[in-house]
């Protein structure tokens, strides 16, 4: 594993902002670590880099204890924590010719990485004067900046507009085929299902699921959708006849998917009682309304 | 080491920049240059005194000016620059997340601190000392070269610096843990002006060389040593009490201030 903790936890005060998290992440995975905005991404993400020391637990990075061997762990580590940290006054250039003396990293790595995130014709150009999404992609170079084995970013695609989160997608499949690891948090599962191979799941501090992304798809229980033309009486009719009911919408019907002859059984029985039907067929919850279900289930 | 070196080099990268590296520059030169344009125009009201009193009179505008209050203010300005660089561009995460021992980082940007206030009043020595010498070029009346207090000037201006590092280190460490501009400034202002109104009493109260930022004022204070010998010839008095509790105080607090850094979670 490239991060193994064990029962993470940590708290402001008397609130209790992550609680026990034992994160997994397998080496060359891109890890997909999700949660509403205030679950504890964040806090997970800067005691990873511990900027924030831990109330309990521990963590490893690397197999190598966080704490005792921080500097060896960190020259491996490229991260990105929330909003861009940005020397203002500097050009973007600068920035990262700034950061490169401090990593010891060569003049030619930075015009790669400027090259990288398309920032090249705007390298001289004051940061202060970046558009949030420019900022956002020299904060993306700042993090490759030491070419790391491990890859931090927090919600790396905030700001960006739709083509420039397809080249943050883009970038990290790229990251990972060369054997590194990339860990991303984001609220917005569709954001990170096209490309993570993992997925832990974050809510009020508290881990609710962790695993690959075909485990997610696994727990996800498919259902028949129905279209009537009123979806009340159906409701009751199949709940009249001990059909469980998922959920009742205006123009659709949920029920939980047994098996196929059940699809039918379902449809002889509204049409033999004179309600019409649009439309029947086995359907899967989006993960969007799944990773609803079980942040909102805590 | 290697951590530190680096750690002070971007720290002139990063405020190259920045009034708060200028100002170490820009202040000797302006105080100097208002003391250079005053005796050039004024040059008959100094005309044939002695050069031991041309030098006097010449470096006091400096000396005062920054014994009773610019220093104390400028120390403060200091430790706020170096500091509200990273609050500013909120980059206090990125700062302890690299491969750099926090130790460093501190320590480099604390020594960063210090050498700007070393800048400053080694122009105020030097910028001194070539426009007294210039003075007597370009106004042969003044007799600035028929007298030599280098490296009383030198004494004098080091003793400054060494006043100014209790302050400096309260400051830094204020500066550090308060993102906004008012708390540390507000805090600095008012000690200033309690410290210099004690400093600057007849007879000053018995504990005040005790207050870090009574120092500077106290410094200039104390400068000459009392002497028996020659009156054209005075010694300087560099470790005098002030001196001393000056950098006791910025010792404990560069210490303690390290310790508060490293308990510290980093927002």
């Amino acid at each position: 594993m490239v991060i193994r903790t064990q029962g993470l936890s940590f708290s402001f005060g008397n609130q209790q902002v992550v609680n026990s998290i034992s994160l997994e992440v397998p080496e060359g995975s891109i890890y997909g670590f999700l949660g509403p905005n205030g679950a504890g991404k964040t806090t997970t993400i800067k005691m990873l880099l511990n900027l924030l020391q831990a109330g309990e637990g521990s963590i490893h990075i690397f197999d190598k204890e966080l704490k005792s061997n921080r500097i060896e762990i960190l020259k491996q580590i490229g991260s990105l924590v929330e909003q861009p940290a940005i020397y203002q006054h500097l050009t973007g250039k600068e920035n990262l010719m700034n950061r490169a003396m401090l990593l010891q990293v060569s003049e030619q790595r930075v015009n790669d990485m400027l090259s990288l995130v398309q920032l090249t014709s705007a390298a001289n150009k004051k940061a202060g004067q970046y558009s949030l999404g420019m900022k956002q992609r020299l904060g993306i170079a700042h993090a490759l900046l030491n070419d790391p084995k491990l890859l931090i970013l927090d919600e790396p695609t905030n700001g960006l507009d739709p083509n420039g989160i397809i080249e943050i997608r883009e970038l990290m499949m790229r990251i990972v085929k060369e054997g590194k690891t990339v860990f991303v948090s984001s609220h917005l599962l569709s954001e990170v299902e096209k490309m993570a191979t993992h997925v832990g799941i974050i809510n009020h501090g508290k881990m609710m699921f962790q695993g690959t992304i075909q485990d997610l798809q696994n727990i996800n229980q498919p259902h028949i959708f129905i279209e009537t033309d009123n979806s009340a009486d159906a409701a009751n009719l199949l709940k009249r006849n001990h059909i469980d009911i998922t959920e009742v919408e205006n123009d659709y019907l949920l029920v939980p998917f047994t098996s196929k002859q059940q699809i039918g059984d379902i449809n002889n029985l509204l049409v033999q009682n004179g309600i019409t039907v649009f439309g029947i067929n086995k359907k899967h919850k989006d993960l969007e309304r799944l990773f609803l279900d079980i942040t909102q289930s805590n | 080491m290697k951590g530190f070196l680096l750690s002070f080099r971007s720290e002139f990268y990063k405020s190259r920049k920045t009034l708060g590296f200028w100002g170490s520059i820009i202040l000797p030169l302006v105080i100097t240059l208002l003391a250079l344009t005053a005796f050039f125009v004024k040059s008959g009201d100094f005309a044939n005194k002695p050069g031991i009193l041309l030098w006097i009179q010449f470096s006091m505008i400096s000396l005062g000016s920054m014994g009773t209050l610019l220093l104390p203010i400028y120390t403060i300005f200091v430790a706020y620059s170096v500091n509200n660089v990273e609050h500013k561009a909120d980059t206090w995460k990125t700062i302890f997340s690299l491969p750099i021992s926090r130790w460093s980082v501190y320590g480099a940007k604390y020594a960063y601190a210090f050498f700007l206030l070393f800048i400053c009043m080694a122009l105020f020595t030097l910028l001194n000392i070539g426009f007294g010498n210039l003075l007597s070029v370009i106004k042969p009346e003044l007799k600035f070269n028929e007298y030599h207090m280098e490296k009383e000037l030198a004494q004098v201006f080091f003793k400054l610096l060494l006043s100014a590092l209790g302050i400096l280190s309260i400051q830094f460490l204020l500066s550090l843990l308060w993102s906004d501009f008012l708390k540390p400034m507000g805090f600095g202002f008012v000690a200033t002006i309690v410290g210099v109104t004690l400093a600057s009493q007849k007879d000053p109260w018995k504990y005040t060389y005790l207050l870090p930022y009574s120092h500077p004022m106290a410094a200039i204070k104390s400068m000459v040593k009392n002497q028996h010998g020659p009156a054209d010839r005075f010694e300087i008095a560099v470790f005098t009490q002030e001196v001393y509790v000056s950098l006791i105080v910025a010792v404990i607090v560069f210490f303690a201030g390290y310790f508060i850094v490293q308990k510290r979670s980093v927002k």
